[in-house]
């Protein structure tokens, strides 16, 4: 492997425990441990730990960061409270989507600055940094936190009853997209209920040095939690019907023709990108990200084609993978709108074989994730 | 985990002599790189192989993976429990059972003399280190 890979502070620790480590956007990360179906299954019945160290944070501070923020990204930044989370884009003039990423809205601090971080995708972190750092100004001071914050993931239907008696941050009235800060395990951290699994669940953000001390005390911890690699991740998200970038959404994407509407605010303050997604939406939309699950035993790969049943070419996966809750495959797809409505038979060309599918909306497996976003 | 008395080739399959017949499977190396095995790919019986052409495909959760013919020859029996119009559909016993009942094909070999291109589990061996 090469040298010049970055390493999560729990690098050593996956190793001890039986990680199978690949590389993934430039960072050696564990892909699975006892083996993704069972982490996956694990996940979605009972609970699941993740080490997601390499995922940016990117701080932005100063007497107008929410301002600053709400000029970068598609959604409106405005609409979220103190301690509140957003899922947004951010995209260049012409719409291409740099990033999606969550903000995080801190409490205003004592001396009247705002407070915010952008969590971004790992594979975009510098990208987004150089972004974000170009536009700086007086009003909003941006920094880089992402080598020194460390983020673990709990999350499945018992996170809470799991992790309460770690904690002194009352984990019951702390709501879906909302953030605290407390102490896990003697640790400070800020506590978000977040995830990308469709399962209930809490993201713990800590110092990098602290990382294994928590990942040792969780692993320790009452009630039993088994590590989830980068393999199940992907298979769990996938089924929650969630967006990723780099499949769903590109540069050459936009969020009004990737199905993400509900992360565009047209109607209140200028944000980079705003004409050309408005105009993108008044000429009409041609394509969606929609959902497949195959008729037959076929799995379908990001890349492959899909046609209508005349034979006619009308999109592609953007996503795919047998999903190890239904035992079948799944999909998301780029999918010409004319195909794209609930229950459109479609057909994936699998090896030259066209394998039947049915457009569905996501997501495929309903999890216990506790409110819609 | 590498049986002495099979032969191997580079891209992790192993074969197993009978007279003129050749079963062919993927290694237990092979199947750990792999993960959990989820779909798999045989050609029809009757179908005629050369070595190295493409023999099957076995797919894990995340990946795609080819499977080759080790020697040339017709296929005349295919694994059914790795046919996926089969009721009992069980690609996972590629992973359970690498050398033994997850078998892939029997071919029948038509140059036998290709077995003498293929590894020891001695040379085999020395592929999985090294890889």
């Amino acid at each position: 492997m090469a040298q010049d890979l970055l390493r999560t502070p729990l690098y050593e620790v996956h190793k001890r425990e039986g990680g199978k480590i690949v590389e993934f956007a430039g960072w050696e990360m564990p892909v699975e441990y006892a083996g993704i179906k069972q982490e996956h299954i694990a996940v979605r019945q009972k609970i699941g730990l993740f080490d997601l160290s390499h995922m940016g944070e990117i701080e932005v501070i100063g007497p107008d960061a929410i301002g600053f923020v709400n000029g970068l990204v598609t959604n409106d930044v405005m609409r979220i409270r103190e301690s509140q989370c957003m899922y947004t884009c951010m995209c260049r003039e012409n719409g291409g989507i740099i990033d999606d990423l969550i903000v995080y809205r801190f409490p205003d601090r004592e001396d009247g600055q705002q407070y915010l971080w952008m969590v971004v995708n790992a594979s975009n972190c510098a990208k987004d940094f150089a972004w974000i750092k170009a536009h700086e100004t007086e009003q909003a001071r941006v920094s880089d936190l992402s080598m020194q914050t460390a983020l673990l993931a709990v999350q499945g239907p018992d996170s809470q009853k799991f992790l309460q008696p770690l904690t002194d941050a009352d984990l019951e009235v702390l709501s879906y997209y909302h953030l605290t800060r407390g102490q896990v395990a003697g640790i400070p951290a800020v506590i978000s209920r977040t995830g990308y699994t469709g399962e209930d669940g809490f993201e713990l953000y800590v110092a990098w040095q602290e990382a294994e001390k928590l990942w040792q005390a969780l692993r320790e911890a009452e009630g039993g939690i088994e590590p989830i690699g980068l393999g199940a991740r992907d298979t769990l998200r996938l089924e929650a019907g969630y967006s990723l970038y780099g499949h769903e959404i590109t540069e050459e994407t936009s969020p009004v023709n990737s199905t993400l509407n509900w992360v565009v605010s047209l109607n209140t303050a200028d944000f980079i990108g705003k004409a050309a997604l408005q105009a993108e939406k008044e000429q009409g939309i041609r394509e969606a990200i929609v959902g497949l699950v195959m008729q037959s035993r076929a799995i379908p790969r990001q890349g492959y084609e899909v046609e209508d049943n005349e034979g006619n070419v009308v999109g592609h996966i953007t996503s795919g993978t047998f999903s190890p809750s239904l035992s079948r495959g799944v999909a998301l797809a780029r999918i010409a709108k004319s195909h794209s409505s609930v229950g459109t038979e479609l057909k994936v060309v699998v090896r030259s074989r066209r394998e039947p599918a049915l457009v569905q909306k996501p997501p495929f497996v309903r999890g216990s994730v506790r409110n819609s976003r | 985990m590498i049986p002495n008395d099979l032969k191997y080739t580079n891209d992790h399959e192993w074969v197993r002599v009978n007279g003129d017949i050749a079963e062919v499977g993927i290694t237990h190396f092979a199947q750990e790189q792999l993960g959990d095995i989820v779909f798999v790919e045989v050609p029809a019986v009757g179908t005629a192989v050369a070595a190295k052409d493409r023999l099957g495909v076995v797919e894990s959760v995340k990946t795609v993976s080819d499977v080759f013919a080790p020697v040339s020859g017709e296929v005349v029996e295919i694994n059914p429990l790795l046919v996926e119009d089969n009721d009992d559909f069980q690609p996972e016993i590629v992973n359970s059972d690498p050398f033994g009942e997850g078998w892939m094909v029997r071919l029948r070999m038509s140059k036998p003399e290709e077995l003498s291109g293929l590894l020891s589990a001695e040379d085999y061996k020395i592929v999985t280190e090294e890889a």
